[in-house]
Order: C-alpha cells, then structure tokens, then sequence
C-alpha cells in the first residue's frame, strides 16, 4: 500500500501548478493529489477550479463522476473484488458474500475492525484466471474461498 | 549478460497467480547454484490456464513450463539446465494445439519479445510497417487500411480506413490520433495483452496513422484498472523517443508525432469514444450527441482518429505484408484475424487469435474444451456486459460481424464468457440492467431511467408478479432503450436483456422452449 501524507494546500499547490499547463489537465492532477494524499480533500477543489479558471462545481462534478476519485481517505487497506460477469460465472458472487461476512461490512465501507474498504471492481482484465481481486494495488486471481481468506488475514496483521 | 535464459511472463494475468513469485524464486534458486541466468519479463502467449508458463531458451528453441510455483523453481531450473524431463514440461510452446491453430497476426510477437526492448521489437520484424509507410504517400497509406478490410476491433465494426480518409481530407491547424484503451467488457484482454507483451506494436500502428492523416500528436486513454500495461507502455513510448521513433522526426523522416498515455478513473461509459475525448479533455466522460463525428470535431474540437487498440495494433501487419495479405483471411466482409478472448467457466482459458468464419461451438467445445466445472454448458455471452448471452443451439453461428448480427447479438471486443447449468439467467438479465444503471452517463433519458425501471421490472417478474404484463413491459422497456439511447451502454444492455428472456424463458418462471422449435 503506498504510504498517503496528510492533506497540505502548499504541496497539492504545487502539484496542481505542475500539471495546470498540460491539455485536459483535470484528470491528470486529480490522480496525482490522490496518489500524494489518498483522497481529493475539498479544499483541494477550490485551488484546482482557481488554477484552470473553471468553476468548483465543475471540478466537483469530475470528482463525483469517476468511481476512482475517493472524497475521503480509504482505509488501511482496499480489496477490490470484481464482481462483473466473467467472474460471477467462476464463483465470484460467493466470495463477495464471503469478504461482507468476514470484514462485517458491505461494499462501499471499510471494516472496522481490520481497516478494509471493500470496493467493487467491475472487470480488472484477469478474465481468463477469474476470480479476480486487487488487494492494495495488487492483483490477485483464481481466487476461492482459502485464498481469499488468507488476504483477509493478512490485512488483520 | 549470457547465461541461460529464461522467460517469465509479466503480464498482469501471470502475475495475479504468482509469476512474480517464480521470477524471484528462479533468481535464487539459480543464485545458490551459482548459475548465470537472464530472466525476460515477457509478455503472456495466451495459454492462460499454463500460466505461469516459464519458457527457457535452448538450442532447440525455447522450451515451456507450466503451470509454475514458485516451490518448482529449483526443480524446473534443474531440468533446464540439464535437458532432464520435468512433470510440467510442455516442450515447445508453438506445438501446443491451442497455439498452434492460431493465425497469430496482430499478436505474431506477443509472449515472445522483451516489450520493453526497442531493439527485440526489431529483431522480430517490428517497424517494416513503418518503413514502408514511409516510402509512400498519405493517400496510399490511407487505402492499404481501407483495402485490406480492416474494421474497428473496439466493437463497432466500422471501416478503418474510412475514419481515417475523413480525418485526412479534414483541414485544420492540428489533428489527433486517440488510441482507446479503455477495455472495460468483461471477458475481454485482449488489449491489455498487447499493450504489456507488444506495446511498440500499438506506437507503431498509432504512428503510421498519424503520418496517414495528418496527425502529430497521439493519445493512448487506458483504464486505471491496468497499472501493469500504463507501466509498460510508459517504459515502450520512452524508449521509442530514446531510439528516435516519436518525437519531431519520426525514424528520421520530417514527420512528427508526440505520444502520451492518459490514464481514466474507473468509468465504464469512457470506453464510448466521445466520452473518452470529454474524459481526455479533463470534464466527465458524458457522451455527446453525433454528428458532428470525432472525425470532424473529436478531441479538443479537432478531427480526431480513434481507434481501437487491437485495430492500430494491426496496421503494421497490414502496411508491411500489404492488404491483400490481411483480406485473404476471413469471410463475408469480416476480413482478416480476430483476437478472440475465452473467459469464463472454461477449460482452456485464453487468447485465441483466428480468421472470421470459426463457429462458436468450435471456439467453445473444441478449442475451449468446455467447462472448467465439468458441467454442461448452458449459456455464454459474446461481447461483453452489452453482448447478447446464446445458448447451445445456437452455437452453429459463425464469428462474423454480420453473422452475429442476424442472431441478434455482436461480437464487441470479441469476449467471450462460458456459464455452465448453474447460472441464473433472470439474475444475469437483472446484472445487465443494474450495470447500465450504475455507469450510465446520465445524459439520456433511456439510459438513465430506462436502466434502473429495467432492474425494477425484471425484479418484479422475477416475484411473479402480473408476470406477463410485466415481460411485455420489459420487452417494451428494451425497444426503447434499444433505439432511443445516444450510444451502446443504453442501447446495447437490452441485448443481455432481451437474450436472456428469448433463450431462457424458465429462469423468468416461464414453461421452458420447446428444444425442437430451435
């Protein structure tokens, strides 16, 4: 998991002046402030809208509109689980229900007592070895129920 | 460095079942031993239930291996170097079946190169397209693409060669090629594969398009859920500056062409071409009303080539061994390869790369060997989540663009998904609404109401209730959706839809289809 620094205006400042020159430089400053700090925090909308000459709402409605961008931090660990139909068709819709039981939390949520956010996935490409999951940026496949438990395991360290 | 060499995959499948595992393993097993080893990262060649498939370099040509753990290392790497049998030695990996009934054109060197080498690219024939581009006009570069038959491997089906004599004739200050790369349908790799086993391949396609039209700067959009192939094309376009083949003058020639790759953020609807130019131009990746086409007014208001990954990627080919080298494969107006990916409940799961004209059960049955469960196969969806799902008594239907059609389904980015008799066909028409709903765009109506009306609907047939009133809505429902939405998501989910409610009526609570009147 890539270690995120706290929320700081002068360095997103200069992250956003960096790329603010670069055609269409939305997208790419959005995923360069949730690579630094792991989520875009509002105050950052505001700085961005300010450099592009644009509105904050539209800057805010790029935010909401990506299901990558995260508004707030994620939890000590994220398991993507992909739950589109080439690994439904491998057994996905019971692992999924599986990683619900074990983190006691449903998708969109981070356990509380591990600091897992379970996050749909829909298709990581890994079609041929499905089941598939991406567990903190890392893809995992043929997946089944003693690996996906073993995952979770680790992430209770 | 010499020693022996050895080839393990980097391909994102391989290493999401532990091919980075067995390179380290490789490494120190050959480290005790005090062997010299030279370990390439290559792509995948597409047997995928093998992976990872280790292949060593020999006298008599490379050697395979697999499946791979890391635990085998030491033992693998004995038999190597010793010329030993090994349980998983599958010798040489163009004699395997499933590889060697191939026609291997737009993936002649994925699995085989280092991808990130410019000058492995060229040891494997990689740039004579280019070469030869460069001996012609733009006008005879243009008709070699429209003769050769090629059409947009994205989905869409639409000529190659006629987008780029539109964007060629068009006059303007400055012009784009975009390559999408935001293969978001299930059951699809096909162009992740490429991008991180043979990424020149896709920089070369994309510059010989833009010197066709006109072009000098590039795009390549791909989805953020491959950071393996963002890495790899990333490490390929540096090393195409640093040899001298992007940037003001391309090999030497006076033209230019700069290539970036933006990476989207997680929306399925960016894989529509105008959502991805919105999403490219840093706005949300709505969908615009055409015309005007890309063509004329794509990126930044600019007449724009977008193209599939799959279809730049066989341009080279088509340019180096001419058109009429391409067109000779195929049938009906489907000429050429098609790169057909097998996913799923299935055997041999994997990249398939043959001429139009394979039937289905050809693909499913002989080359797919059926189900991974041992079950019986009941339904598989070609071309993604907007694909129609065709049971078995359809599986006479040919891989052609116009064949599918008539069956009332596509064949998209060439996926396809095996279910076997477990699967619930009434879920599955309710996962298609339900997706179209979760990543619909918003901006028309069918699409965005349509899609969470149809979860509804289906939901209620489902519970039995006033079912036949109900299938008529939804059957309504779909028509709508069908010819009243901007682009494929709404328009295309009422193939699942539709599909699932013709050829599996007793999952909806209806007396089962007489087999016979099949």
């Amino acid at each position: 998991m890539p270690a995120h620094v706290p929320w700081d205006a002068e360095t997103a400042r200069a992250i956003i002046a960096d790329r603010a020159g670069v055609p269409g430089a939305l997208l790419p400053i959005l995923h360069a402030l949730q690579e630094e700090f792991g989520y875009i925090h509002r105050e950052a909308e505001l700085l961005i809208a300010n450099a592009l000459n644009i509105s904050r709402a539209e800057v805010h409605g790029v935010v909401t509109f990506y299901h990558d961008f995260r508004q707030q931090p994620a939890g000590r660990h994220v398991l993507k689980l992909c739950r589109a139909e080439s690994c439904q068709a491998r057994g996905s819709d019971a692992l999924a229900a599986q990683a619900e039981a074990r983190l006691r939390v449903e998708f969109g949520h981070t356990a509380a007592e591990n600091g897992v956010t379970l996050e749909p996935v829909y298709c990581l490409g890994l079609c041929s070895v499905s089941p598939a999951a991406m567990f903190d940026g890392k893809v995992v496949a043929r997946l089944d129920e003693r690996k996906l438990d073993k995952l979770l395991t680790e992430a209770d360290r | 460095m010499s020693g022996l060499r050895i080839y393990v995959p980097g391909d994102a499948a391989a290493v999401a079942v532990g091919a980075d595992e067995v390179a380290l393993a490789i490494e120190a097993a050959a480290g005790r031993r005090k062997m010299a080893v030279e370990i390439v990262r290559n792509g995948s060649r597409g047997l995928h239930w093998l992976e990872p498939m280790v292949e060593v370099a020999t006298a008599e040509g490379r050697i395979a291996y697999g499946p791979v753990e890391a635990a085998d290392a030491e033992a693998v790497l004995e038999a190597a170097a010793h010329g030993g049998d090994h349980p998983l030695r599958l010798g040489r990996p163009e004699e395997i079946p499933f590889l060697k009934k191939q026609t291997r054109l737009t993936f002649a060197r994925c699995g085989i190169v280092d991808p990130r080498s410019l000058e492995d690219y060229r040891a494997h024939g990689g740039y004579r397209g280019l070469e030869k581009a460069l001996t012609l006009d733009r006008t005879a570069i243009v008709d070699e693409v429209t003769q050769s038959g090629l059409r947009g491997r994205g989905g869409a089906g639409f000529p190659t060669g006629i987008k780029w004599k539109t964007v060629a004739d068009a006059a303007a200050d400055q012009k784009y090629i975009v390559c999408n790369a935001d293969e978001g349908d299930s059951g699809t790799f096909a162009d992740r594969m490429i991008m991180e086993g043979d990424p020149f391949v896709l920089i070369e396609g994309m510059t010989i398009a833009g010197i066709a039209v006109g072009a000098t700067q590039g795009y390549i959009y791909v989805r953020s859920e491959y950071p393996h192939a963002i890495a790899v094309l990333r490490d390929a376009i540096a090393a195409a500056y640093r040899g001298g083949m992007l940037g003001k003058r391309v090999a030497g020639s006076p033209h230019a062409f700069e290539l970036e790759v933006r990476v989207g953020a997680g929306a399925y609807v960016c894989g529509e071409e105008t959502a991805l130019l919105d999403s490219i131009e840093g706005k949300r990746g709505m969908v615009r009303a055409k015309p005007p086409l890309p063509a004329h007014k794509g990126l930044f208001g600019k007449p724009t080539v977008i193209n599939n990954v799959l279809s730049l990627a066989t341009v080279p080919i088509i340019l180096e061994r001419g058109a009429a080298f391409y067109k000779d494969f195929g049938m009906g107006r489907s000429r050429g390869t098609m790169p057909i990916q097998l996913a799923g409940n299935i055997k041999y799961p994997g990249l398939y790369e043959v001429a139009f004209g394979v039937t289905l059960g050809e693909l499913v049955e002989e080359v797919g060997g059926g189900t991974a469960s041992g079950r019986p196969v009941r339904a598989v969806q070609v071309g993604g989540p907007l694909g129609a799902y065709f049971p078995r008594s359809l599986f006479d239907v040919p891989f052609d663009y116009e064949a599918f059609a008539k069956a009332d389904g596509l064949i998209g980015h060439g996926g396809i998904v095996v279910f076997d008799d477990t699967v619930d066909m009434a879920k599955q028409a309710r996962f298609a609404m339900e997706f179209c709903a979760v990543e619909s765009c918003g901006k028309c109506t069918p699409c965005r109401v349509g899609s969470t009306r149809g979860v509804e609907v289906i939901d209620r047939i489902i519970g039995n209730e006033n079912r036949a009133a109900n299938t008529a809505l939804l059957e309504d429902l779909c028509h709508t959706m069908k010819f009243g939405s901007l682009c494929a998501l709404g328009g295309f989910t009422p193939y699942p839809v539709m599909s699932a409610l013709t050829h599996f009526p007793e999952d909806f609570g209806a007396p089962p289809r007489l087999q016979a009147a099949e």
